[in-house]
């Protein structure tokens, strides 16, 4: 072939192989291209009305085990409750930056009527989504902004992080309780706290040791920081962090420690003293129900033992009877309201008053905790 | 002081990994070839050798698989590299590149899995000696082949004679072909061999460091193993070195935020990455003493015909 | 037996056809991932190559990505053309980010429009500091900037985070580490209302013509090009080729650090430890695919967005994990340095 013949024939290769790529993007355009809304159903006989789109937008993968697993139960437990009545659908790994945009936009533009964002970095992309599109509501978790069509949630994980504190405290031999931390935003001190607080409440000598890893979820930093607190004394580990890394940083050590989010005890049986869970369930199936019956209001809520949506399980054999007992009692003083973890006497670092005595803290006071208690040892990073 | 024998048995251990993986690249680079595609041949193998532990639940299978995905990979580069003589740099940045994407791709049905109880080692009698046991004898038999290799490698490459050829390769390609030596193969042949050190050392991130599999989760250990072997001025005893010191840098920085130290936790993270940096200048500020340890046909094609 | 016999002199037909060569064999393979992982291969190519263009919404959110990695390619191919090899463009947009968020940060209510330049210049600023680093080490320690601007990343990474779970830490937001929201004076202006592609685009494009101008037609670009391609050559003609590296090293630095400007007073709004998109590593891509020429980058940035916004959808829609983008840049590049060897070399069936 001459180097003429040659070039023609390229081109000629070049120019098809751009034609079926469109005639690709062509051909397919009989699928009906997603409605942006399903057209309402006005049958003469009583049709079975649409199913409402629900979408879940998760910052890490369903496989964590941990944060992102707690809430793709809860949207399985939406789908057990309303049957065919809802259809849902999540998008993991969604990063906490300007493609959640994209991401939450698509969602609506979907169809789905109801979006839920389970992080706190999604809090600016949903709201400017929620302007925009306001047939559609908006449910963020963690997060403090609402809007007409967009409400906040978030549970009460410092009650799991007190009774895993107080099974601490009982379990302890060194006195050193050992707390990997992701974040140091409010939420994450104040489970710090109360982690310390249970454990005192039974042990008035244990000390709180802390690392902070930087991130939710980085299995092999954990690992790292869960080491480097056993090396510094702590024999049991509590963790702020989404993955199983510091349970079986313990198991491997010889020490004990507590599953987060969700329940971890399958990931390290012998090691595992209990699992500080979050069932989203009990609100997602109320969220979903309000705006299937149109009773859906903005607004910001925050459940606890007492809704259901915290629990401590899978408490290990070997935790004596009566602190299982004592836990039993807790929880069933959180549920009728008897019982409040967060009432002075409470000191600071500095040994002054906290919470006066028999003060009990509301939830404002609870939502801008940034100090230590009284046993936690060193101070909060970027104070 | 237990704490400090516990600090230096977590550094050995940190320092394993890196070790293992600067060793097999040093390999490479002493044949004149860079492959900047260390991170994804690490994340490869972490995750074949996770992959082989959940199916068949032996370490030993999870580090084979491990060592055969980085020299598959590490053999498409050469191929790549070697005949076709596609630019080096440029091909082992693919390499990372679509080495991370695959990885995290394939590994999606493994996030969740779990590996079987890890037994704790311990060398009879010597684990037992205060302070020098914990530190030094409770590991996992890893942490001493990284040992072994580099005194292994130190012994092939400076008193045998197929190590004399692989230096005279990286040194003067055209004349080690002139000389009648298929300098294309050995270079393969180190190539492989880097490549599978590169993926026992991902293996071992995935099977013993952190027994979990997650997107990413070499966390640019790669990159930095490239740095040590420059850092080590291409000697084997000092990649060593280098990486129980990188190692111990890791952990300094959870050891002195549970100390109570207040730096800002950014800062001790920066450190290893800065040293780099240093030393890189320091090391190479000297044209003559970069001439004489570096391999001199680093990063250059080599062309038979010519 | 399949034998590589060089040709007398590179082939140009090759030149161009290599990059359409090596697309359509990572959509081959693409298409045999699909079929073996039970997906419709037609419904999968659709996702990446026709959904992200069909609407006029879809098409500004893939300009939206495109802004950033043209941005930065423009500035590695002069890198790359003059043999340094700038790896840490994404620590250079970092900076860049950080020093244009420290100029919004010092707007209030009260700030007129002219803090826009202002942002921009000082991402350029930050962006060529943190390049100028690296030239300087290269420069009077002979380090190699590879290592360098690669560990440089990492240490802006840090840097970032220290800045914003610290001293840049929005005291309203709940000790998370971001900062405020930035005022709405200091948002880059949009080119159409409704989308979030910004003038940036047309920054991008102004980019692309002054690239090709000093390239192709000034004696500057002339001179910075010998120097990368026959650095002896260079020498001789008296082509300073530590002029070379540093303007190779500020342009790169200069390009990255406006391409984050303009995404953290852009799309982003505020400083977050999730600034680091990748940008800068996926741009290098884009650099080769485009053969380091900005007409061709234009089409490899076009098409590195395609697939990253087609993995998100392939997520949503078919069910495939967004890691598919990694997959497919990473074959792309491959097969397009693989593809490459055909403009040196010519295969011959030899017995």
């Amino acid at each position: 072939m001459t180097d003429h013949q040659k070039r023609s024939l390229l081109k000629v290769a070049a120019l098809s192989a751009l034609a079926s790529a469109t005639l690709i993007g062509c051909g397919k355009k009989e699928e009906p291209a997603p409605a942006p809304a399903p057209a309402p159903v006005a049958a003469p006989e009583p049709a079975k009305p649409e199913p409402l789109k629900v979408a879940f937008a998760y910052v890490g993968p369903v496989g964590d085990g941990g944060w992102t697993f707690a809430h793709d139960n809860g949207r399985k437990a939406v789908e057990k409750e309303f049957g065919d009545k809802v259809v849902t659908s999540f998008v993991e790994n969604v990063p906490e930056s300007a493609d959640a945009e994209r991401v939450i936009r698509d969602m609506a533009a979907q169809g789905n009527k109801v979006v839920f964002g389970t992080t706190f970095g999604y809090m600016e992309s949903m709201l400017k989504v929620a302007a925009d599109t306001p047939d559609v509501k908006f449910e963020h978790a963690t997060g403090y902004k609402t809007a007409p069509n967009m409400r906040t949630y978030d549970s009460r994980t410092y009650e799991g992080a007190y009774m895993a504190g107080v099974i601490a405290g009982a379990m302890t031999k060194s006195n050193t309780l050992g707390v990997v931390g992701s974040i140091p935003i409010p939420e994450v001190i104040r489970n710090i706290n109360s982690f310390t607080l249970g454990a005192q409440s039974v042990n008035p000598k244990i000390k709180t040791k802390v690392v902070w890893v930087g991130e939710w979820f980085n299995p092999p930093k954990e690992t790292e920081a869960a080491t480097s607190l056993i090396n510094g004394g702590a024999d049991i580990l509590f963790q702020n962090t989404d993955s199983s890394a510091v349970l079986q940083t313990a198991g491997k050590l010889g020490k004990r420690a507590f599953g987060w989010d969700s329940d971890m005890s399958a990931y390290e049986p012998k090691a595992h003293l209990a699992s500080s869970v979050i069932n989203w369930g009990p609100y997602y199936v109320k969220a979903v129900g309000d705006a299937l019956n149109g009773t859906w209001s903005t607004g910001g809520v925050w459940w606890g033992v007492k809704e259901g949506a915290i629990d401590i399980v899978s408490i290990a054999e070997d935790v004596p009877a009566d602190i299982k007992t004592k836990i039993d009692t807790i929880k069933a003083g959180l549920k009728d309201g008897s019982f409040a973890i967060w009432k002075g006497p409470i000191k600071g670092q500095d040994g002054k008053d906290v919470l006066a005595k028999d003060v009990v803290a509301d939830d404002a006071f609870m939502g801008g905790i940034k100090f230590y208690v009284k046993g936690v040892e060193g101070k909060v990073p970027g104070g | 002081m237990d704490s400090y024998a516990l600090l230096i048995a977590a550094t050995l251990n940190a320092g394993t990994v890196l070790a293992i993986a600067s060793l097999g690249l040093l390999i490479n680079e002493k044949v004149g070839i860079v492959n900047l595609g260390a991170e994804g041949m690490m994340l490869c193998a972490a995750l074949a050798g996770f992959a082989a532990v959940v199916h068949t639940g032996s370490t030993v299978v999870g580090f084979a698989a491990g060592m055969a995905a980085g020299a598959l990979m590490a053999a498409i580069f050469g191929v790549l590299v070697i005949w076709l003589n596609t630019n080096q740099y440029a091909t082992g940045l693919a390499l990372s590149l679509f080495g991370g994407g695959f990885s995290a791709f394939a590994g999606t049905g493994y996030v969740q899995a779990r590996l079987p109880e890890q037994t704790a080692w311990a060398i009879p009698l010597l684990g037992d000696i205060p302070l020098l046991g914990p530190a030094l004898f409770r590991h996992h038999p890893m942490v001493y082949v990284a040992m072994a290799l580099t005194v292994g490698l130190i012994w092939f490459l400076y008193r045998t004679r197929t190590g004399l050829v692989l230096r005279s390769v990286g040194e003067s390609p055209e004349s080690a072909h002139a000389l009648g030596y298929p300098v294309r193969r050995i270079r393969l042949a180190a190539v492989v061999a880097g490549g599978a050190l590169c993926g026992l050392a991902g293996a071992y991130i995935s099977t013993v460091y952190t027994p979990l599999w997650v997107e990413g989760m070499v966390a640019g250990k790669g990159w930095i193993a490239l740095a040590l072997t420059t850092f080590a001025t291409w000697r084997p005893a000092r990649v060593l070195l280098g990486a129980y010191l990188f190692g111990g840098v890791t952990m300094l920085q959870f050891h002195l935020q549970g100390a109570g130290v207040n730096v800002p936790s950014q800062f001790l993270t920066m450190l290893p990455y800065v040293a780099t940096i240093v030393v890189l200048a320091l090391i190479s500020r000297n044209p003559t003493w970069i001439r004489v340890n570096m391999p001199s046909s680093i990063g250059k094609p080599f062309y038979p015909g010519s | 037996m399949l034998k590589l016999e060089a040709r007398p002199q590179p082939s140009p037909l090759w030149s161009y056809a290599s990059p359409v060569l090596a697309l359509a064999i990572t959509v081959l393979i693409g298409v045999a991932l699909f079929v073996a992982l039970g997906k419709d291969p037609v419904r999968g190519l659709q996702v990446f190559f026709w959904d992200p263009i069909k609407s006029g919404y879809a098409l500004s959110e893939l300009m939206v990505k495109v802004t950033p990695l043209l941005i930065i390619a423009l500035g590695l191919a002069v890198c790359f053309r003059s043999n340094v090899w700038n790896i840490g463009a994404e620590g250079q947009y970092i900076v860049g980010a950080i020093a244009a968020g420290g100029v919004a940060l010092l707007a209030d209510k009260t700030t007129g429009p002219w803090i826009v330049p202002a942002i921009l210049l000082a991402g350029v600023t930050g962006g060529m500091a943190w390049a100028g680093i690296t030239a300087l080490l290269r420069d009077k320690f002979n380090a190699s900037e590879i290592l360098v601007s690669l560990m440089l990343v990492y240490v802006a990474i840090q840097f970032l985070n220290f800045m914003v779970y610290g001293p840049w830490k929005d005291p309203m937001g709940y000790n998370f580490p971001q900062t405020k929201t930035f005022e709405a004076v200091t948002q880059i202006p949009r080119l159409f209302t409704g989308s979030r592609v910004s003038i940036g685009l047309l920054l991008a494009l102004a980019g692309v013509a002054a690239l090709w101008v000093f390239l192709f037609r000034t004696y500057a670009g002339f001179a910075q090009q010998v120097g990368g391609l026959a650095p002896a050559a260079a020498l001789y003609a008296g082509f300073s080729s530590r002029k070379a590296l540093w303007i190779a090293l500020l342009a790169s630095g200069g390009a990255a650090g406006l391409a984050g400007a303009l995404e953290v007073a852009g799309p982003i709004g505020q400083l977050t430890p999730f600034v680091p998109a990748g940008y800068g590593f996926a741009a290098i891509i884009v650099a080769f695919v485009g053969r380091l020429h900005p007409v061709g980058m234009v089409f490899s940035a076009i098409l590195m967005s395609m697939f990253y916004i087609g993995g998100e959808l392939a997520q949503s829609r078919l069910g495939l994990p967004k890691s598919i983008t990694g997959v497919f840049q990473g074959l792309l590049l491959f097969t397009l340095l693989a593809c490459d060897t055909l403009i040196a070399y010519r295969i011959k069936w030899s017995r």
